[in-house]
């Protein structure tokens, strides 16, 4: 099953299930990447409230989407990290998560719309049908 | 080398064992899910918890990427001199780890991976055991015990 992305403004939002596997965020980021691609947004919040395991494979996948998005031109944020995961990962290694981070959703969106205006702002929004 | 965990060792009371057969990555998934509620089912906190699922699903997406045709993790919970230890290994007949001390270098990847899934994992658990021989398979024994 693929994870539902969902559109606010210019910003895409996506909240990742417990129990997901490394093909499912491989097809969010096709399916995240096609959404930017379309100018259908600037960037891209991916909230890992319900995730309890993050492990080197996953933050790979993840800083990976995050480095394509950020080449197209737009912005990634993680949101939402519980503290056992982060200190899970600090554990296992440095440097594991490679791309922006907020607390929760809310600042997600926050960073993503603070780092398009700093650049100049978003791409122009098609014409209004 | 092997640390030997389960009923091996004399002073152990084995508590309850599953087994799961990984081949593909909701095999992985699965594995996951049951290291966390073997955890749980055994008293251990949320890190601790977090972090042994976080070993086995390491260890079990090794074995769907390297192990030609997977392996066999079993988790196993057991007390050892009357504290709950929960603990997993990991079987495969895949190719071998070619130089393990190169392996458990942090930044070292065959696959272009990050390279911390071994080292990674041992920072996780509190005993780490890998007995490999090339061209016959990879046995990987953790066990965590609870604080």
């Amino acid at each position: 099953m693929r994870v539902p992305i969902l559109k606010l403004g210019r910003v895409l939002l996506t909240s990742l299930p417990a129990d997901l596997t490394d093909q499912q965020v491989m097809d969010l980021q096709i399916d995240a990447l096609a959404l930017l691609r379309d100018d259908r947004a600037d960037g891209l919040v991916i909230d890992i409230t319900a995730v309890d395991v993050v492990d080197s494979y996953m933050a790979r996948v993840l800083s990976e989407t995050a480095k394509m998005v950020g080449i197209m031109g737009g912005v990634a944020v993680l949101a939402g990290m519980r503290p056992a995961v982060a200190l899970t990962l600090v554990e296992m290694g440095q440097n594991l998560i490679q791309m922006e981070t907020a607390f929760d959703l809310e600042g997600g969106v926050a960073k993503v719309q603070r780092a398009m205006a700093t650049r100049g702002g978003h791409r122009d929004e098609p014409p209004e049908v | 080398m092997t640390t030997p965990i389960g009923s091996e060792r004399p002073d152990e009371a084995p508590l309850e064992t599953l087994m799961f057969r990984i081949i593909a990555e909701i095999d992985v998934a699965e594995a996951r899910r049951a290291a966390r509620h073997i955890a749980g089912r055994h008293g251990f906190k949320t890190v601790q918890a977090y972090g042994f699922a976080t070993a086995v699903s390491e260890i079990a997406t090794n074995l769907v990427l390297h192990a030609d045709r997977g392996g066999v993790i079993h988790l196993t919970a057991a007390l050892v001199n009357g504290i709950p230890t929960i603990g997993f290994t990991a079987e495969d007949d895949g190719p071998g780890i070619p130089d393990l001390a190169l392996a458990m270098q942090d930044g070292y990847s065959t696959l272009g991976g990050l390279g911390c899934g071994l080292p990674g994992t041992r920072r996780l658990v509190d005993t780490f055991a890998v007995t490999t021989r090339p061209g016959e398979g990879t046995r990987i024994a953790c066990s965590l015990t609870r604080i």
